[in-house]
């Protein structure tokens, strides 16, 4: 398939200084973890998913212990084999605490019996789908939206592009990159698998320009398939948010009252492609992601393959444990990430890194007055006026919030790093669209 | 590791750029324009900013000292409000005029509607707005050392020719910081570079200007006349340090458009047809009153947000 290579992108954005150095150059290393896993009922979009399992059940690898609570949920299955120590709330990343598993591991890591696998040709759409839901995939880029749903389709013909998210857009970030490297083919195999329920699309590969070896090596895997071709995109964050990624690769635009359906797009994070895959390739439940643990607080800033439910400071201790001590660490990137205040934290389905800072450069910051400089507006993805939200919800003025488009918002943080008066904009923002969020639930 | 970590609202870190480097940029890009003033006008023009600038960050301070507000004075906008003020003083002015325009400027326009940001007005255009109302004949009384005659700007609306070479280096009669365009357009050229700030409101500002001039105005499009229009005056000055002021200009990029063309229209009527020859204070201020009501109707439309949804 010929490619064109135009550089595509976005309007707005920032770039912010990318940290990636500090990782991108060490390879995957697997890592076993230690006694206790623990695995929140809740570690995706939708109801939590409910335990089938009770205390001192043995479990093995890959087995079921919740069943998703409804349709827009997802199960979890062990990634260790144990016994069920207790049922009982944990912290999460986000700090409350959620209804987790805890098993306790017993090292055997002897495997449930997979399903047998049927080659791809004769599975119906169905078959296809029901197996990435029973493997509990969920959207591996920090939302955690359910796969299965996003790939129930009204109407699959209509939909022209599976885009495989490869921006990897958040500084500090190299879990994708790292994946694309060294496993480019699994990535490949699950786009074929999400190709397989979209007879009339094409599958794009969309991948930042600081990523060139990247772009290359997918070029030339994919000389030969008609159906694949690789897209290299601006490096500017937020590229590899849902909207912003969909212009950039199809020029259409959408907001919030649509979903990328609509526009014939289905969106899906590197690593939730792969764990299709393994789902309907392999009948393998996703149990293992990549997280980078990285920063300038950490001793040797690595990529490690684990098991979801391993507690952080198995991981920090993997990487060689603390340089400095860290003020700030934070689950994620620094633009969109969680700041935790502990790390006796799981590993969840969602959690691409932990970011671990020697300074806490915002806790020094103090905000100043506004004065009308019109960066936010500049970089704001979603072409709104993040002063005046901010300034409307301080005030809450939950109508003229509303009537300035503040819930389509995207809550990517560029407005709040680029102000000079350093005020929290995307911060205001944000509880303001949670206040009419919770309003609207009800 | 018993310590709990700070946490806050993501994202957990920020861009370099403060408001001081904002303040900062535009400072040194009024230095050439400082610098040829004095030049041009000799010591006393370096007292009239010395002393303009002192009044507007005194003023600041006192004013937050007594009311027990926190001391702002350290982002630098009220030495911006100072040096523009005493840029657009005649060299002549007596000491207490630059400090009453100090005053009324930061007291008045800036503090009493709530410090910076919160001035409708740009605050060293309101002040000599002030002046040249309350001091007319003061504050229009070019005679100095260096020149005697009266400004190209009214030479040129009495119909006589003026020699636009001499405009464009400065060599001629004016206020402080407004009669060389080179040493304007070098500061402007450095914010520009920087990003500080944009062609948007200056560029249309200047051209529609010019092309107003050039339908309506007394000579048509005649380039002598058309570069004297745009070298003479306060033109340059208001249009790239003070037409562009954040605070007191449109927020919205479609809004900067009608304003640069508002300021435009407002400056040649002011100019043709006013009593006056110059008029880019008065439309500049008068355009700051226009930008709530701008920016309400330019309001942008969200991404994929399609009209009438």
């Amino acid at each position: 398939m010929e490619q064109k290579m135009t550089r595509t992108t976005f309007v707005g954005g920032i770039h912010p200084y990318e940290g990636k150095e500090l990782s991108k150059d060490k390879p995957i290393l697997d890592i076993l973890p230690g006694s206790d896993l623990v695995y929140p009922l809740s570690q995706h979009i939708g109801a939590p998913a409910v335990p089938i399992v009770k205390k001192g059940d043995r479990v093995l690898v890959g087995q079921k212990i919740a069943e998703a609570g409804g349709f827009v949920s997802a199960c979890i299955c062990s990634s260790v084999a144990g016994t069920v120590k207790a049922i009982e709330p944990r912290r999460v990343v986000t700090g409350d605490m959620v209804m987790s598993i805890i098993i306790e591991n017993d090292n055997t890591y002897e495997e449930v019996e997979y399903p047998a696998v049927r080659p791809l040709e004769e599975m119906t759409k169905e078959e296809i789908i029901s197996c990435v839901q029973e493997a509990g995939v969920v959207g591996m880029g920090g939302a955690g939206f359910p796969t299965h749903v996003k790939l129930s389709v009204k109407k699959p013909e209509k939909i022209d592009y599976v885009i495989v998210n490869c921006a990897e857009c958040e500084p500090y970030l190299t879990s994708d990159y790292r994946r694309m490297i060294e496993e480019g083919d699994k990535i490949l195999e699950g786009l074929k698998v999400a190709l397989a329920l979209f007879p009339n699309a094409k599958g794009v590969l969309a991948i930042e320009d600081n990523k060139p070896d990247c772009i290359e090596l997918f070029k030339e895997k994919t000389v030969d398939e008609s159906r694949i071709l690789v897209r290299k995109l601006k490096t500017k964050y937020p590229q590899g948010a849902e909207r912003s990624l969909i212009y950039a690769v199809t020029k259409r635009k959408l907001d919030s009252s649509r979903l990328p359906a609509d526009v014939g797009c289905v969106v899906n994070n590197a690593d939730t492609i792969v764990a299709i895959g393994q789902a309907v390739l392999h009948r393998k439940p996703l149990m293992e992601r990549i997280v980078t643990i990285t920063g300038d607080a950490i001793k040797e800033p690595r990529n490690f393959r684990v098991k979801i439910g391993t507690n952080y400071h198995e991981l920090i201790e993997a990487a060689g444990g603390f340089k400095t001590e860290p003020e700030k660490i934070i689950s994620g990137g620094p633009m969109m990430g969680f700041g935790v205040f502990e790390l006796d934290l799981p590993t969840t389905k969602t959690a691409s890194a932990l970011v671990c800072l020697t300074k806490d450069e915002v806790s020094l910051l103090e905000p100043t007055a506004c004065i009308n400089c019109g960066r936010c507006l500049e970089v704001c993805p979603a072409r709104l006026m993040p002063n005046k939200l901010s300034d409307f919800s301080a005030k809450h003025k939950e109508e003229e919030f509303i009537k300035y488009y503040g819930m389509e918002c995207v809550e990517c943080g560029c407005c709040s790093y680029v102000c000079p008066a350093k005020r929290y904009l995307a911060q205001n923002i944000k509880s303001m669209r949670k206040t009419v969020l919770s309003k609207r639930k009800k | 590791m018993n310590t709990l970590k700070k946490v806050s609202s993501n994202p957990h870190i920020r861009g370099k750029v403060t408001t001081n480097h904002l303040m900062l940029a535009v400072i040194i890009a009024l230095l050439p324009a400082c610098g040829f003033g004095i030049y041009n006008f000799g010591l006393g023009a370096l007292w009239v900013i010395l002393i303009t600038v002192a009044s507007t960050v005194l003023t600041e301070l006192l004013y937050e000292i007594i009311l027990k507000k926190p001391i702002t004075i350290g982002d630098f906008s009220a030495v911006v409000t100072g040096i523009l003020l005493a840029l657009n003083l005649p060299v002549s002015v007596p000491w207490w005029i630059c400090v009453i325009g100090g005053v009324f400027a930061i007291l008045v326009v800036k503090m009493l509607f709530g410090g910076l940001g919160q001035n409708f007005m740009n605050p060293a255009l309101a002040a000599r707005c002030f002046l040249l109302i309350s001091f007319t004949s003061i504050m229009t009384n070019f005679e100095c050392d260096a020149y005697t005659g009266p400004t190209p700007l009214a030479l040129l609306k009495q119909g006589e020719v003026t020699n636009v070479y001499d405009m464009v280096i400065g060599r001629c009669n004016g206020t402080i910081g407004e009669t060389s365009m080179i040493a304007i357009v070098i500061g402007a050229c450095f914010l520009l570079l920087l990003g500080v700030i944009d062609l948007r409101v200056p560029g249309t500002y200047l051209l529609s200007f010019v092309i107003f001039v050039g339908l309506w105005g007394p000579a048509g499009f005649d380039l002598q006349y058309i570069s004297a229009q745009l070298a003479g005056g306060g033109l340059m000055l208001g249009a790239f340090f003070m037409a562009t002021d954040y605070v007191t200009r449109p927020v919205t990029v479609k809004g900067q458009y009608v304003y640069g063309i508002f300021l435009g229209l407002l400056t040649f009527l002011f100019r043709i047809f006013g009593s006056s020859a110059e008029g880019v204070s008065y439309a500049i201020i008068l355009g700051n009153l226009l930008v709530p009501l701008i920016e309400k109707y330019t309001r942008p439309m969200a991404f994929g947000k399609r009209r009438g949804m």
